[in-house]
């Protein structure tokens, strides 16, 4: 099994796509960054507008590295899903494509196998993905714009706020930020794999991944009361944004914020569990549908 | 004939009667003034706490520059601080600067048991952006302890003071500001939220009060009159 997917992990890393997902990251996080640094205070004009004629703060001091690390991974986090697509979609369409799929079944390896293989190189290349933007987006940030307080700006309800976390007590949130961003993201490569097992080329899986995580993205973002209850709750898109719950930090009645606390960390959690539930059947109908596949290619 | 001479002198009593109230309150806040004149600039170091319903953040160790006549700072010197505007009123010159008001004896009043003459202070100027300032004072102590002040841009907001050992500066050792804030609104589109399931709507008369913030600010200590750079108030 270790010797499938060290296969697996080299066929991954000799593919040109594979370094467009991180072109792309780096591309983003670095225009993302040059224009915070060039004018980050428009951003923060615009995201106070209605307040600034109470309120002065030191705007300076508001665009540090973990300020610009949540605005680049709230922008990335949603275009991430078509890279993990790229990659995943190709799993066991880009070997029928190629004619391999034949030659590799016909292998003393089960089909159960190669399934969990394949998806274990995917997941392993969403992990990579995910610890190049915390280098890019967090790390590089944090030397190029500093370290300080947080601003989190939210929408709750009818109403905004500005949440403020000390610089001591964000470090924790981004570890679990993109442990639950790997989680998020390994969904879209079990839907990307199981997409593949039914085409004969990548670009049909990789064009149905996107549309799919479009479509149920815009209707987790509906505010309509029946789509509310009914639809959202058994969309993966409405919980892929999850890891902003660790940045919602826990305050007392009086909304002094309290260190080190979540908000609603059972919400969080029964999203996790929600999407690890995802990827759980989307890999078990990928092992069930390609065990009866009829391979021909 | 003696009628209309008793109503003449009747009627000039008053007039001098208010005019000596005038007298009184005016050299009142003249001594009050003289106090807090004693201080050209201090540097406190203080712990400021903010209660807004929008904002959640927490309590913030401050540093407070002011220089005269009517420079004043607060900087959170190792995070982010959200600081009222309005809070340049603390600078008690501010509100007792000139003599550019008709000040008004309103009577005594009583505060945490301490009786303390009430004073309208109306701007000569009909255009000033001060519409009206109240100052509560302690004439003992000869400190203000309470001012509210009605703005036409800034709404209204209003000043609690408590004094302790720099009571002789007309330094408080504790400010509460009361302050009115507009509603926060995000720009729409800006943010996709993650939505926990909570319900957040609120009834008119809770974001009424939603619109009423306060900031304690406890002072801790205070470095009067050695100097303070104009860097510091960058």
């Amino acid at each position: 099994m270790w010797k499938l997917l060290q296969i697996e992990l080299f066929k991954i890393s000799k593919r040109p796509r594979t370094y467009i997902a991180f072109v792309a990251v780096a591309a983003i996080v670095f225009i993302f960054q040059f224009a915070f640094k060039a004018d980050g205070q428009s951003y923060m004009d615009l995201m106070l507008q209605s307040v600034k004629d109470t309120f002065s703060f030191d705007r300076v001091q508001a665009i540090n590295g973990y300020f610009m690390c949540y605005i680049v991974l709230n922008t990335l986090l949603i275009q991430v899903p078509i890279l993990i697509a790229l990659i995943a979609a190709d799993s066991i369409s880009g070997e029928a494509n190629m004619g391999t799929l034949r030659l590799l079944i016909s292998k003393p390896i089960s089909r159960t196998q190669i399934i969990l293989v394949k998806f274990a190189a995917a997941t392993i290349f969403t992990i990579f993905l995910l610890l190049w933007m915390a280098i890019t987006a967090l790390f590089l940030s944090l030397l190029i714009f500093g370290a300080g307080d947080m601003l989190v700006f939210r929408s709750k309800g009818d109403e905004s706020q500005i949440l403020l976390i000390t610089r001591d007590d964000i470090m924790w949130r981004y570890y679990a930020a993109f442990a639950y961003a790997t989680v998020a993201l390994t969904v879209i490569a079990a839907l990307s794999l199981l997409l593949s097992i039914f085409a004969e080329n990548s670009i049909g899986p990789i064009i149905a991944t996107v549309c799919i995580v479009i479509v149920c993205t815009i209707i987790s973002n509906i505010n309509v009361p029946i789509i509310d209850k009914n639809i959202k709750p058994f969309l993966f898109t409405s919980y892929l944004v999850g890891w902003k719950g660790f940045f919602y930090i826990g305050t007392d009645p009086d909304g002094k914020t309290i260190k080190g606390s979540l908000e609603n960390w059972p919400a969080i959690r029964s999203s996790l569990l929600i999407l690890i539930a995802h990827i759980f059947i989307l890999v078990t109908a990928s092992v069930v549908v390609f065990n009866k596949k009829d391979i021909l290619s | 004939m003696n009628k209309i001479r008793l109503i003449i002198n009747l009627f000039a009593a008053l007039l001098m009667g208010f005019n000596s109230k005038a007298q009184d309150v005016n050299a009142l806040i003249t001594k009050v003034k003289n106090n807090i004149d004693r201080v050209n600039d201090y540097v406190a170091t203080a712990r400021m706490v903010t209660n807004v319903s929008f904002l959640k953040v927490p309590d913030a160790d401050v540093s407070v520059y002011f220089k005269k006549p009517n420079k004043l700072k607060i900087k959170n010197e190792k995070g982010i601080s959200f600081v009222p505007k309005g809070a340049v009123s603390i600078n008690l010159n501010n509100i007792l600067s000139g003599s550019k008001y008709t000040a008004i004896d309103a009577g005594t009043d009583k505060i945490n048991n301490t009786t303390v003459r009430v004073i309208k202070l109306l701007p000569v100027d009909d255009n000033a952006d001060v519409v009206l300032s109240t100052v509560y004072i302690d004439e003992a102590n000869l400190v203000i302890r309470r001012a509210k002040t009605t703005t036409r841009t800034s709404g209204s907001y209003q000043l609690e003071m408590n004094y302790g050992k720099y009571a002789p500066y007309g330094l408080p050792d504790k400010i509460v500001f009361s302050f009115d804030t507009k509603d926060y609104k995000l720009p729409k589109g800006i943010t996709f939220d993650f939505d926990d399931g909570t319900q957040n709507r609120k009834t008119a008369a809770e974001k009424a009060q939603n619109r009423n913030g306060k900031a304690e600010i406890t002072f801790s200590n205070y470095s009067i009159n050695k100097g303070v750079s104009d860097g510091s108030f960058k």
